[in-house]
């Protein structure tokens, strides 16, 4: 032992003096570099189609040009306002000059749809100020904009202006978890017919979990059956559930519709049957239910191939260890088999759930009023809207959510006892 | 061996078919005693783990019935039949503690949580882990799991134990140690043991009875000894031990004894398993048996051999030598004081007796 010690102690060499570390980098290098070679264009890929991707979105979402960019020599002399009563004259003076600059009129419409989140009727005080800012050539350039329009005697729509203009705002997440500023930067609760987003996230938390645990109470029997049967019949059995992985997205929804919608196989089917009346067809379709149903079906393959790959390398032997020792089949099956399988289970459940929390087509079309999740909002900011800083916000929120459930995961099942495949 | 009239496990007429074409199994039977150690002892594809399988439970007989003491089995779930039972790879199950594994089938069977550790501790014990009852069975080592699964099998008292290759996963020296502590456990117990293995050194060493298993059915059924000094037919003389096969017609048979032509020598050979005269028999001789240049008319078998390979291992030399038309005849020289100094290519004699040397089946 004392002999080890001492040569640990020592820098070890090779025989002509190198250090043994030094030595080991260099006939390692090669093959390191090599491997970085390999690696390389799909590292660039990811960086490019993902890492900037996300952090743009994250920058996004804090982002605030719109009024600097828009009246840069107002909001200079803003900064100096104390905040009661109205802003002193030169204030005035500047905005009217900047709003009769006619090479600024994109960048004032941005800042008043900007300002227009804050408050609606920002747009058309702006729009209606600029058309006739050029009248305001001379002081007193206070009275001036007050002739214009009213509001711009209010202290509420300067203190406004001075909150929206640093070039970073929280504003964004504030309104994502229905929030906002007050007009003195106190944060405050939305007005209650404007609360949706936290709803909605807590919504589409539980219709994820809900989409998870059926697909695991559905794909548990299947992913069982696939892997105790003979390698001919398993194999048919597993194109079946990889057939719907080939077929459209879009196909296997519409499918849904025309099963489930009121004029459907399925209320037709029971209607004829006689278990319901032509007159109360179930609805099952554009609202909570259909979604739940077609996520659910979507989502299938990604609960039933890890659980499968799982189940298969479990031996047989362990149940027949087990029913040998006495145990009748469910005990051998519930306290042998399925502790077993607890890889498989955290590996699907984790896939299907951050699969379905950001779930966007499949709500889109059948979800109806009721069945939309938070994507739908992310996506409606994205394309109508167009308020891309509300949507990445929504987008970082729920990247951060997943994000925790993952860390959570790890600390309670073990990423490492995870297994995808 | 207790007594034969009322066997303790019996099968009587099995047969087993997976796919309604191929017997896997064709009409066994075999009686074991209580407290007997019978090895089922076979090439891969005998029938030798389907025949344990119905036993445990897990595969049905098409046709027969197997008994446990006065108990029909064919109808009785496994977890009913109270057998313990040693798989190939352990099956130890990975998710819990040694102590857990043992514990399990007590559980099952509603024992109190005190017996249940006492039992446990004294399984342990027997097999010298009762160290490790807190670790998981990845974390030992093979001959550790062994040795758990071993306990799992044994530590709710079963009658009957069956194993299934249990020792099949280990190196050389571990699986001869293991072989002695399971004779050993099982001269102290006095369960009944049926072991299923392929490797004939096992079985020897182990077995009270081995049941030689090829193509579905036993070929013979004896102690050991027996087993190697006087197989039935040529199979059994070929799969246990070594052996030298000359095939030949018999030309004279009084019964007991006979005289058989082979590449033109006569042969003195005892009669077991023969048509009679006129057909073709195997003689089977085993290389020890075999005598280097015997004094003249000592032996009824004498004949002219040229040495063609020599190898040394220590205690003894094996010499192959091309003798009576066979290029592959293996003589075991013993490494004894004065031993004969042989060479490759050298003129030598060959002799054995006429009991060493057993007609069978051809």
């Amino acid at each position: 032992m004392a002999q080890m010690t001492e040569t640990a102690d020592r820098i070890l060499t090779t025989a002509d003096g190198t250090p043994l570390k030094q030595a080991l980098a260099r006939a390692t290098r090669r093959n390191k570099i090599r491997a970085f070679i390999l690696v390389a264009p799909l590292l660039a890929f990811v960086l490019v189609s993902f890492i900037i991707p996300i952090v743009d979105m994250l920058a996004r979402s804090v982002d605030n040009p719109e009024v600097q960019a828009a009246i840069p020599e107002t909001v200079a002399l803003l900064k100096d306002w104390d905040g009661t009563g109205l802003p002193p004259e030169p204030v005035f003076a500047a905005l009217a000059k900047e709003l009769s600059d006619k090479s600024k009129r994109s960048e004032i419409g941005r800042m008043g749809a900007r300002l227009n989140y804050e408050d609606s009727g920002f747009r058309s005080l702006l729009n209606k100020s600029q058309r006739r800012a050029d009248k305001v050539t001379s002081g007193p350039y206070k009275e001036g904009m007050i002739a214009i329009d009213a509001d711009w005697g209010k202290t509420s729509v300067w203190k406004t202006i001075q909150l929206t203009a640093p070039s970073t705002t929280f504003s964004y997440y504030l309104n994502a978890l229905d929030r906002t500023y007050d007009e003195n930067g106190n944060i405050v609760m939305q007005p209650e017919w404007k609360q949706i987003y936290v709803h909605l996230f807590v919504k589409t938390i539980y219709v994820s979990l809900g989409v998870r645990i059926a697909c695991l109470l559905l794909s548990y029997p299947i992913a069982y059956l696939l892997a105790t049967l003979p390698a001919s019949k398993g194999n048919l059995l597993l194109i079946l559930v990889l057939l719907p992985f080939w077929t459209s997205l879009l196909v296997r929804t519409t499918s849904w519709i025309v099963l489930l919608q009121t004029n459907g196989v399925i209320n037709d089917t029971l209607v004829w049957i006689g278990i319901i009346n032509d007159a109360n067809r179930i609805e099952m379709i554009y609202n909570m239910t259909g979604t739940i149903i077609a996520m659910t079906h979507i989502l299938m393959p990604f609960m039933v191939l890890p659980l499968y790959s799982v189940m298969k390398t479990i031996s047989p032997n362990y149940m027949r260890a087990a029913r040998s020792l006495g145990a009748n089949p469910l005990v051998a099956f519930v306290r042998v088999y399925m502790p077993q399988t607890i890889p498989g289970v955290g590996a699907g459940s984790i896939l299907v759930f951050i699969l379905a929390i950001g779930y966007y087509i499949t709500p889109a079309l059948v979800g109806g009023q009721d069945g939309q999740l938070i994507s739908n909002f992310i996506a409606y900011h994205m394309q109508k809207s167009l308020n891309w800083g509300l949507a990445a916000a929504l987008g970082a929120i729920l990247l951060a959510g997943v994000l925790a459930l993952y860390w959570l995961y790890d600390r309670i099942v073990g990423v490492d006892n995870m297994k995808l495949g | 061996m207790a007594d034969q009239a009322t066997p303790f496990v019996q099968f009587s007429e099995v047969q087993k078919t997976y796919d309604g074409e191929i017997l896997v199994v064709k009409d066994l039977n075999l009686d074991i005693a209580e407290g007997e150690f019978v090895t089922m002892l076979g090439p891969s594809g005998s029938g030798k783990t389907t025949c344990l399988m119905m036993l445990a439970g897990f595969e049905t007989p098409t046709e027969g019935r197997i008994m446990l003491g006065d108990r029909e089995l064919n109808n009785v779930p496994p977890h009913k039949r109270g057998i313990g039972m040693v798989f190939q790879n352990y099956a130890l199950f990975p998710h819990m503690t040694v102590a857990e594994n043992l514990a399990f089938p007590l559980e099952v069977r509603k024992l109190s949580k005190s017996d249940t550790v006492a039992k446990v501790e004294r399984a342990l014990d027997m097999v010298e882990l009762s160290a490790f009852g807190n670790r998981r069975p990845g974390q030992l080592s093979g001959g550790q799991q062994q040795r758990v699964a071993l306990a799992r099998a044994l530590v709710f008292e079963p009658d009957l134990v069956l194993m299934d290759e249990p020792l099949g996963a280990l190196d050389k020296n571990l699986r001869e140690q293991m072989q002695y502590e399971i004779k050993h456990i099982h001269e102290k117990l006095g369960m009944t043991v049926v072991y299923v293995t392929h490797d004939q050194s096992e079985a020897l060493t182990m077995s009270d009875r081995i049941a030689v298993f090829n193509d579905g059915r036993i070929q013979q059924l004896a102690p050991p000894a027996d087993l190697y000094e006087k197989p039935d037919n040529a199979f059994v003389a070929q799969f246990i031990g070594e052996n030298n096969r000359l095939l030949g017609t018999v030309e004279e048979d009084d019964g007991s004894q006979c005289t058989v032509r082979v590449d033109g020598h006569m042969i003195k050979a005892l009669s077991v398993n023969h048509d009679g005269r006129g057909s073709k028999t195997t003689l089977s001789l085993r290389p020890e048996r075999v005598t280097l240049n015997p004094a003249d008319g000592s032996l009824p078998n004498v004949f002219d051999a040229v040495v063609r390979e020599l190898i040394y291992l220590g205690d003894h030399i094996r010499a192959r030598v091309a003798t009576c038309g066979d290029d592959e005849f293996i003589v075991k020289v013993p490494n004894a004081h004065g031993h004969l100094s042989l060479a490759k290519g050298t003129n030598v004699r060959v002799g054995w007796s006429m009991e060493d040397c057993r007609a069978l089946d051809a």
